[in-house]
């Protein structure tokens, strides 16, 4: 039993920390997330050289074939610089939609341009009306001469703004929020019948809202089974959870180091207020919090590893302690900054902001707490 | 990463569980659980004579001195069959607190004197810290030792000491000096509860049992060759036996055993036509407390990984009782709702106990009850936050 990191994820782990420090200090990332794309492309070329777009992808794509603790470790690290470019969007659920499902083809021709930098994807799955279930898809795909034809709207694309391709999910069969019956096709984001919105969320990223009018798909532009396309929004929503929890537990550390340190250099009442007790114990407990994050981030990494766990149990358990450890830990960190805590300039409401943003993606504590007994108690 | 177990792992899981089927038979679990102690003390020694005849009474001890050399997955293992079964982890006194003071600090005269005797469990040990007026502020302990030749004599009282009744040795934190710093005139001291001038009084605790004691000194002569490592010095060696208590004290195996029987007992539990195992704010409920626990067997492996290759248990170990013992009291809380008015029944033992018989609510009882001794022993929880708060926070 070992929770060391190997060799090469060390080398990736301080790469993408070194980055962050270095090149994605505060200052830029607010002129990022202030800019009209709220990426900066020229910064996504540099993750292409450095490598960190080829992770999870197959090494006979051009990929790294790394495995879930390998994108754990980058995202962790992207997660403390509150990075704004689109890992998840691009590499996760697009790129991870094209390894798990695509055909040859649309991964000889999808998956290399996402690790050159050259292309950006984004994942079209949540409707209005369908709030955590990915099942619920009233967006339809009509079978016609050429293929099939897309109708209807999907809400808070991630990277929707600046994706030139989408995969997007739709009913080819069966009732509102069966599983079954769903299926996923590629798309350019500019194609004919496409009309979206893009606006910016709390957390700084973009994302759109995409109407599809009489969108005309080809046949091979399905990615995986007709009608079975729901498995694989799992098996991606499964990484992404992974990946979020990784993202949410870098965040957590950098709350608690930013408001340890300010507590012991601020001063009140003639001392440090890191010397009442009051507070000790109260950033005890973010500590704690943090840490028991960490061991289910970890333990969840090896349940998808090692097979001994129940995979879905892990992430669901995973999630829900993220959304408790988060709220706890921004809750802290903003209390103790005081009146700065609750100010647009510091950074600590920003991490607050980004840590109920991923409470929200794929399910927040409540929606994975109810699956989690189903599972474990049913 | 990795904790998959290795093939020699599995081997060893089959070694250890064949060896608890075997050993930890009816007659023993039997006595272990009676509460007459003219029952159950002999029962503890005789139980871990099994285990010391086996090899495997030390875990965490260096194999040197009669350890296993197992490494954190064999440890863990280990840990898991045994509370799996609901077998009692051993009397820490002496396996758990003294002995590692002793190979760490001890001379080899001591070592050779107390080593064995505790493997073999031929020596019952007590724990001689809490004075009436000391309580999580340790330090300022007022037993007193003055030297008088080549012994000390000691005058004072020591309290909360479990077992103190059936104990051969207790050792004590003392004061040797009221000159400076108040950590910097204690020493530690082993001492001889046979000896002239011991008086045990009894404490009856709030599940109506007697474990606790007052320990009274009046000129208890000790011999000098009886104090670890050097005069004024004991809060050094005090600290590092905290530490593995502590670490010890975290307890996750024994709740996971719990949180299996609230499931038992919980699909056997209908309210109302509807079993309580299917009641969503009962499911919420468990599901809150597993998760905590599921965590906290993470962050124990971590360190008891770390600990494997080389690390010293340090502030680690105060997250670990803190988190541990929240979740055994919320493990003992939730049983004691399971139970519902069986919680009210008496151990055995007591007065009007036990009439109804129902399996688990004297149990419950007296596990929750005392339970509550959990965050205020070892370093109350809040005394354990200090010590985060310096060591780890910086604060």
């Amino acid at each position: 039993m070992n929770f060391e990191f190997s060799e090469e994820q060390v080398m990736l782990r301080d790469s993408v920390a070194r980055y962050v420090q270095d090149d994605y200090d505060w200052e830029t990332r607010v002129a990022i997330a202030g800019s009209e794309a709220g990426i900066d492309r020229a910064k996504w070329q540099t993750f292409a050289e450095l490598g960190w777009l080829s992770i999870p992808f197959a090494e006979e794509h051009g990929g790294f074939g790394g495995g879930p603790l390998d994108v754990m470790v980058v995202m962790e690290e992207l997660g403390k610089g509150l990075v704004l470019e689109p890992y998840l969007a691009t590499v996760l659920l697009y790129g991870g939609l094209l390894q798990k499902g695509g055909s040859a083809r649309q991964q000889e021709a999808r998956i290399p341009s996402i690790i050159d930098g050259s292309s950006l994807g984004a994942f079209a799955y949540l409707e209005r009306q369908s709030r955590f279930e990915t099942s619920d898809v009233l967006t339809t795909a009509t079978a016609n001469d050429g293929g099939y034809a897309l109708n209807g709207e999907k809400v808070v694309v991630f990277n929707g703004m600046s994706a030139d391709q989408l995969i997007v999910s739709a009913r080819t069969s069966g009732e509102q929020s069966d599983e079954q019956g769903i299926s996923l096709f590629l798309v350019a984001a500019d194609a004919e019948g496409i009309e979206s919105v893009s606006y910016r969320m709390m957390d700084g990223q973009r994302v759109s809202n995409i109407v599809f009018k009489d969108v005309q798909v080809a046949a091979d532009d399905l990615v995986g089974e007709l009608d079975g396309g729901h498995a694989l929004i799992n098996a991606v929503a499964r990484d992404a959870n992974l990946a979020l929890s990784a993202e949410a537990l870098g965040i957590m550390a950098q709350l608690n180091a930013k408001t340890a340190e300010y507590a012991r250099t601020r001063e009140q009442f003639g001392v440090a207020i890191g010397k009442f007790q009051a507070l000790q114990h109260r950033m005890v407990d973010t500590f704690i919090s943090y840490e028991q994050t960490k061991s289910m981030l970890y333990r969840a990494v090896c349940a998808l590893t090692d097979d001994q766990e129940d995979e879905d149990q892990a992430i669901h358990a995973l999630r829900m302690m993220v959304d408790k450890a988060g709220k706890h830990i921004f809750g802290e960190a903003i209390q103790l900054h005081g009146g700065m805590g609750i100010t647009d300039e510091l950074d600590i409401g920003h991490y607050a902001k980004r840590l109920m943003m991923i409470n929200t993606t794929f399910g927040n504590g409540d929606y994975h707490q109810a699956k989690f007994n189903a599972l474990r108690y049913n | 990463m990795d904790t998959a177990f290795a093939p020699e792992d599995i081997a060893f899981r089959d070694e250890v569980a064949a060896f608890f089927d075997s050993a930890f038979d009816k007659d023993i679990e039997s006595r272990l659980s009676d509460s007459d102690p003219a029952v159950f003390q002999p029962a503890i020694i005789e139980w871990q004579k099994r285990l010391f005849d086996r090899g495997w009474i030390a875990p965490g001890w260096p194999v040197e001195y009669g350890g296993t050399g197992w490494d954190a997955s064999k440890a863990f293992i280990f840990e898991t069959e045994r509370a799996s079964r609901g077998i009692g982890d051993v009397t820490p006194f002496g396996l758990k607190m003294v002995g590692p003071v002793l190979y760490e600090f001890g001379t080899d005269e001591q070592k050779e004197r107390f080593l064995p005797k505790i493997l073999a469990s031929d020596e019952w040990w007590c724990q001689g810290y809490s004075e009436p007026g000391s309580g999580s502020d340790l330090a300022s302990l007022k037993t007193r030792a003055v030297r008088d030749g080549d012994d000390y004599v000691i005058n004072g009282a020591k309290i909360w000491t479990t077992y103190a009744q059936f104990a051969d040795w207790i050792f004590c934190l003392v004061r040797t000096s009221t000159e400076g710093k108040k950590q910097e005139g204690i020493s530690f001291l082993l001492i001889d509860m046979h000896s002239p001038g011991i008086k045990v009084n009894p404490i009856v605790s709030i599940d109506a049992h007697h474990s606790l004691n007052e320990v009274e000194f009046k000129d208890v002569r000790v011999p000098v060759a009886n104090r670890i490592g050097d005069e004024n010095k004991g809060w050094t060696y005090a600290k590092a036996l905290l530490a593995h208590e502590r670490t010890a004290i975290a307890g996750v195996a024994d709740s996971k055993r719990g949180v299996d029987l609230i499931k038992k007992f919980a699909s056997a539990e209908v309210n109302g036509g509807t079993r309580l195992i299917d009641d969503p704010l009962f499911q919420k409920r468990l599901s809150d407390l597993e998760l905590d626990l599921m965590a906290l067997e993470f962050t124990e492996l971590r360190v008891l990984a770390s600990l494997a290759s080389g690390g010293a248990p340090g502030a680690e170990s105060s997250m670990l009782k803190i988190t541990g013992t929240e979740i055994q009291q919320a493990v003992q809380e939730l049983t004691m709702d399971v139970a519902a008015y069986f919680q009210g029944v008496l151990p055995k033992g007591a007065p009007d106990s036990e009439v109804l018989g129902h399996e688990f609510g004297p149990g419950a009882f007296t596990s929750y009850m005392y339970g509550r001794a959990a965050t205020i022993y070892g370093g109350s929880n809040e005394v354990q936050k200090n010590i985060i708060a310096k060591a780890v926070l910086g604060l």
